[in-house]
C-alpha cells in the first residue's frame, strides 16, 4: 500500500495541471459561446 | 402552399424567383430576392442547408438616402468604435439572428469586406464583434453589410456591461471547477475510508493520517476560493444585521472546516468532514451558477427592449423627410415622429398638441397631453397623431440613461412565487439558527461529546438551498425552451399567469392575418374618380401606422393632407386642398356630415373602409388580408387545452365573421373601439376568466395592458411591444398552445420542487437535531435534494429534435 504515498501526490499534480488548463481555457474565452463552434468546420478561409 | 425560400412566409402571389445553387427558388418580395441572391452570389448558399430557422425578412428599404451613410462619418462612428493601432473595433447587437447558422453567415459576409480583419458572432447572445483597418473600411460599411443580409445591426456604444457579464461568468466557472475537482478528489479518499470502516477493516494509521492531510490540502482552496463569495456574503449579512442564505451556510462551512482542521492536527483519529464541506460548497455554487445563467438570459430580453429605441429618425428638412440613423441627429434638427413610434431624442414639441406615453420612463402608463413648446423625452412613445419636434439633446446625454437604469431594474426582478419562496426561506433560516443553538445547548447538557456533530448536522441538513433554487431552476429551463420555440418572455411573472389562462382573445389584423393589407376592390359613389379617391386616401393615411393604412401607401403622391387627426378605432380626418375629408368606419365618416350612415348594400366580404367629405360618402374600399396559416392550428391546439378563443376587432361584422369561420373561432366581437376592447376584456375578467390577449397594432396597447397576459407579435408596433409580457418573435401563433402547456408543466414542476424540498427540510431537521444523522449523511442529503430539484427542472429544457426547415443542426445547442 505504500505505493499510494507516491501515486496520490502524483494525482494531485495532475489535478493541478488540469485545473491550470481549464483556467487558461476559461480565460481564453473557450466557454463563452458553446453554440457557434459547431459551425467553425465550415470556415473556408482559414 | 409554396413559401418564400428565404423567410418561409407565404408567397402571396409573388412570382419572383432567386437563383440559388442553380435552381430557381420562389421568394416573396424584392428584399428576400436581394438577400438570397447576395448569399448565393458570394458562395454562401450553404447557409440554407445549415440553418434551423427561416431567415430574417428584410425591412422594406427606406426611401431615399442610404441610412448608413452617417455611420461612415468619423465623428459619428467614434462613439461606437474603439481604436487600437490602425484597427477599429465595434460590437453590434444584431436583430433577427435566429440560429447559429445566422452567425456563420454574418461572419463569412463581413470577412469579405475589404479591410475587415476579424468578425466573431456569438449566436448565444446575438452580438457581433468586428474589427477593421480604419483606412480601408468604416462602421457604416460593416453595418450596411449586415443590413443587406436582412438583419438589423445596432452598434453598441457601451460594450462594458457585456464584458462585465462575461467576466462574471468566467469567474463563476472557475470557482465551480475548483469546487468540482476538489469534491471528487476528497470524495475518493473519503469513500476509501468509509468502505474500510464498513468492511470492518482497520486502515494503517499513517495512511489514514496521509489521507487527512491530502484532503485538507485539496479542501482548503475550495473553502477559501470557491466559497469565497459565500463567506463574503455572510460577512455582509453580519455587517448589515440581516439573515440571508449565506449566513448559516458560512457558519456550517467554517464550523466543519475548523473542526476537521483541528482533528487533523490533533491526530487523535477523530472524524474529519472535508468530504461534506467540499460537496456542500460544490452544490451551493452550482445552484448559484444556474441562477446567474437565468439572470444573464433575461439581459438578452432587456436588449430586445433597448432595441425598441428607433435605429433611425425621420429628419425634416423643409418638405423633405429623410430617415437618418439616430447617431446622425444633432441639436436643433426637426424630426417627425409618426403615431406608435418612439421619440428618438429629447426635444421641444412644435405641433400644437400631442399625446405621449412615458411609461418607459415614469412607469405611468396613461398617455400625457403635451402642448407646443413642452419638453419631450427620448424613449417615450407617441400615441397620438404624427408630431414634429426640435431636438434639444441627442442620444448620449438624454433620458436614455434613465431607461438603462429602468432596464437594469427589470433585469433583477424575480418571479412572485420565487420571492415568496425567498421570504419563506429567510424565516426558515431564523428558525434553523435558533434550532441549531437549542440543539447544541441540549446536547451539551445530555451528552457533550455529540453536541458538535449534531449541531453541524442541523446546520447542513437545514440549508434550504433546494427550496431557494426550486423556482429559478424551473423558470430558467422554461424560459430557454420558450425562447427556442419563438416566444420571448419580457416579464417573468407572466409565465405563472400564462399557466392559468382559460381564454385567449385575438386581435384580427396583423395577428390572425398577416397584416399586409392589399386593396381588393374600390367602389366610387360618383362625385370623384377612383384615381382621385385613392390619392386623397393615400394622403390621409400617409402619417398613420394603422395596419390598414399601409394598403394605400403605394398610391402616395405629391398630394398632402394637413391638420391630420387620428381617432383610434374610427379613422383619420384631414384637410386636402382645403377640403375636410375623413377615412375610416362608415359611422365615423357619416358623422362629418352629421347624419347617420345610410345603408348601402355592397357585396364586399372583406374589411370595408369608407372615404367621405362633408357632403357624404365618396368611395368604399375593400381591403383584403391573408389569414395566417398558423392561426387555425393555434386555435385547434388551444381548444384541445380547454381554452376558449375569441376575436376582438374594430372591423365590420362580415370581415370578422369570415375570418372567425376560417379559423374555427366560435366567438367574435366586432366594431370595437380601443376603450370598448378594454371594457370587454375587463368584463371577461370580472366574470372570472383569466385572459390572454394577442395583438400587434398600436390601438392594441391599452387592451394588451388590461389583459392578464399580453402577447405581442414580433413585427408589431413598438408600442405594443412595450406593454406586452411576451413577444412572439417568429410571428408563429402555433407555438401558443405549446407555450401554455409548457407554462403549466413549469408551474407543476416548480410546485413539486417546492413541496419536495420543504418536506425534506422539515423532515430531516428533527432527525438531525436528535443526532440521528451524521454530518456526512446530512451533506449528501442536502446535496441530493438540490440535485433532484435541478434535474427535475431540467425536464423542461429543450430537447434535440428534428426541425422542418433545412437539415438538422450539427448538435443541439444547449444555451
Amino acid at each position: 500500500m505504500s505505493i499510494l504515498f507516491v501515486l496520490i501526490p502524483l494525482s494531485l499534480g495532475l489535478v493541478a495541471v488540469a485545473g491550470w488548463a481549464f483556467f487558461w481555457a476559461v480565460g481564453n474565452g473557450q466557454f463563452d459561446d458553446l453554440g457557434s463552434a459547431a459551425w467553425d468546420c465550415l470556415r473556408d478561409d482559414d | 402552399m409554396t413559401r418564400c425560400f428565404h423567410c418561409n412566409e407565404p408567397l402571396q402571389g409573388s412570382t419572383l424567383t432567386a437563383r440559388v445553387d442553380d435552381r430557381a427558388r420562389p421568394v416573396c418580395c424584392h428584399g428576400c430576392l436581394a438577400v438570397a441572391e447576395l448569399i448565393a452570389d458570394t458562395g454562401l448558399s450553404d447557409y440554407y442547408r445549415l440553418r434551423d430557422a427561416p431567415g430574417a425578412k428584410p425591412e422594406p428599404a427606406a426611401t431615399g438616402a442610404d441610412p448608413w451613410a452617417a455611420l461612415t462619418r468619423p465623428e459619428i462612428s467614434a462613439q461606437f468604435t474603439r481604436r487600437t493601432g490602425e484597427l477599429d473595433s465595434a460590437t453590434f447587437v444584431v436583430d433577427g439572428m435566429r440560429c447559429a447558422a445566422c452567425g456563420w453567415l454574418i461572419d463569412r459576409t463581413l470577412k469579405r469586406i475589404p479591410g475587415v480583419a476579424e468578425a466573431t458572432t456569438n449566436g448565444a447572445t446575438g452580438r457581433t464583434r468586428v474589427s477593421w483597418r480604419c483606412a480601408e473600411s468604416s462602421l457604416g460599411d460593416v453595418a450596411r453589410a449586415i443590413a443587406q443580409l436582412g438583419y438589423g445591426p445596432h452598434p453598441l456604444s457601451d460594450a462594458g456591461a457585456l464584458e462585465l457579464q462575461q467576466a462574471e461568468r468566467r469567474d463563476a466557472l472557475k470557482r465551480l471547477l475548483v469546487a468540482g475537482f476538489g469534491m471528487m478528489q476528497v470524495m475518493m479518499f473519503a469513500v476509501a475510508t468509509y468502505s474500510a470502516d464498513l468492511a470492518g477493516e482497520i486502515m494503517d494509521a499513517p495512511l489514514l493520517e496521509f489521507f487527512r492531510i491530502v484532503s485538507l490540502l485539496v479542501a482548503t482552496p475550495v473553502v477559501f476560493y470557491s466559497a469565497e463569495p459565500i463567506l463574503a456574503g455572510a460577512l455582509r449579512n453580519l455587517q448589515t444585521r440581516t439573515i440571508g442564505m449565506d449566513l448559516p451556510v458560512a457558519v456550517a462551512l467554517l464550523l466543519a472546516y475548523g473542526a476537521s482542521l483541528w482533528n487533523t492536527f490533533r491526530g487523535s483519529g477523530a472524524d474529519v468532514y472535508f468530504d461534506s464541506v467540499t460537496m456542500f460548497i460544490f452544490f451551493v455554487i452550482l445552484g448559484r451558477f444556474v441562477q446567474m445563467t437565468v439572470r444573464h438570459r433575461t439581459t438578452g430580453v432587456t436588449d430586445a427592449l433597448a432595441r425598441q429605441l428607433p435605429a433611425c429618425a425621420h429628419r425634416v428638412n423643409g418638405d423633405d423627410v429623410r430617415d437618418v440613423p439616430l447617431a446622425a441627429l444633432e441639436r436643433g434638427d426637426v424630426v417627425l415622429v409618426r403615431p406608435g413610434e418612439v421619440l428618438p431624442a429629447d426635444g421641444e414639441l412644435l405641433d400644437s398638441q400631442a399625446s405621449i406615453d412615458e411609461s418607459l420612463l415614469t412607469g405611468e402608463s396613461a398617455a400625457v397631453r403635451k402642448r407646443a413648446g413642452d419638453r419631450l423625452a427620448a424613449g417615450a412613445l407617441n400615441v397620438g397623431n404624427a408630431i414634429r419636434l426640435t431636438v434639444t439633446a441627442v442620444s448620449g446625454n438624454t433620458t436614455l440613461s434613465h431607461i438603462a437604469s429602468l432596464l437594469q431594474g427589470a433585469q433583477t426582478q424575480r418571479p412572485r412565487l420565487s420571492k415568496a419562496a425567498d421570504l419563506a426561506a429567510a424565516r426558515f433560516l431564523k428558525l434553523v439558527l435558533i434550532g441549531a443553538g437549542l440543539t447544541c445547548a441540549s446536547w451539551l447538557v445530555a451528552d457533550p461529546s455529540r453536541a458538535f456533530t449534531a449541531t453541524l448536522a442541523v446546520l447542513v441538513v437545514a440549508c434550504p438551498c433546494a427550496f431557494a433554487i426550486a423556482m429559478p431552476a424551473a423558470v430558467s429551463a422554461a424560459t430557454a425552451q420558450l425562447a427556442r420555440s419563438g416566444l420571448l418572455l419580457s416579464r417573468i411573472d407572466a409565465l405563472e399567469t400564462l399557466a392559468r389562462i382559460d381564454r385567449v382573445v385575438f386581435d384580427k389584423t396583423g395577428t390572425l392575418t398577416h397584416g399586409d393589407v392589399a386593396l381588393g376592390r374600390c367602389a366610387t359613389l360618383g362625385r370623384h374618380s377612383e384615381y382621385e379617391c385613392l390619392k386623397i386616401a393615400a394622403a390621409l393615411e400617409v402619417a398613420s401606422e394603422h395596419p390598414l393604412a399601409r394598403a394605400f401607401a403605394r398610391f402616395g403622391n405629391n398630394m398632402r393632407a394637413e391638420q391630420v387627426r387620428t381617432v383610434a378605432g374610427a379613422g383619420v380626418e384631414g384637410t386636402v386642398d382645403g377640403k375636410v375629408y375623413r377615412i375610416g368606419t362608415r359611422d365615423f365618416v357619416a358623422m362629418l356630415r352629421g347624419v347617420p350612415a345610410p345603408s348601402v348594400a355592397t357585396e364586399f366580404s372583406g374589411t370595408v373602409v369608407t372615404l367621405g367629405d362633408a357632403d357624404g360618402e365618396l368611395a368604399l374600399f375593400e381591403l383584403r388580408d391573408v389569414p395566417r396559416l398558423s392561426a387555425r392550428f393555434a386555435v385547434a391546439g388551444l381548444s384541445e387545452l380547454g381554452i376558449a378563443t375569441e376575436i376582438l376587432s374594430g372591423d365590420d361584422r362580415t370581415a370578422v365573421a369570415t375570418l372567425a369561420a376560417h379559423c374555427a373561432i366560435d366567438q367574435f366581437v366586432y366594431r370595437q373601439s380601443p376603450a370598448q376592447k378594454v371594457a370587454h376584456v375587463q368584463s371577461l375578467q370580472a366574470a372570472g376568466h383569466c385572459v390572454a390577449m394577442v395583438g400587434d397594432g398600436i390601438n392594441d396597447a391599452p387592451v394588451l395592458a388590461a389583459a392578464d397576459v399580453s402577447i405581442a407579435m414580433g413585427r408589431g408596433a413598438a408600442l405594443a411591444h412595450a406593454s406586452a409580457d411576451m413577444v412572439l418573435i417568429g410571428d408563429d401563433l402555433a407555438c401558443l398552445p405549446a407555450a401554455i402547456r409548457l407554462a403549466r408543466r413549469t408551474l407543476r414542476i416548480a410546485r413539486q420542487n417546492l413541496v419536495w424540498s420543504a418536506v425534506y427540510n422539515f423532515g430531516a431537521l428533527p432527525l438531525a437535531a436528535f443526532g440521528l444523522i451524521p454530518p456526512w449523511v446530512a451533506a449528501i442529503g442536502m446535496s441530493l435534494s438540490s440535485v433532484a430539484v435541478v434535474l427535475s427542472a431540467a425536464r423542461l429544457l429543450p430537447r434535440a429534435e428534428t426541425r422542418d426547415v433545412g437539415e438538422q443542426s450539427p448538435q443541439a445547442v444547449l444555451s
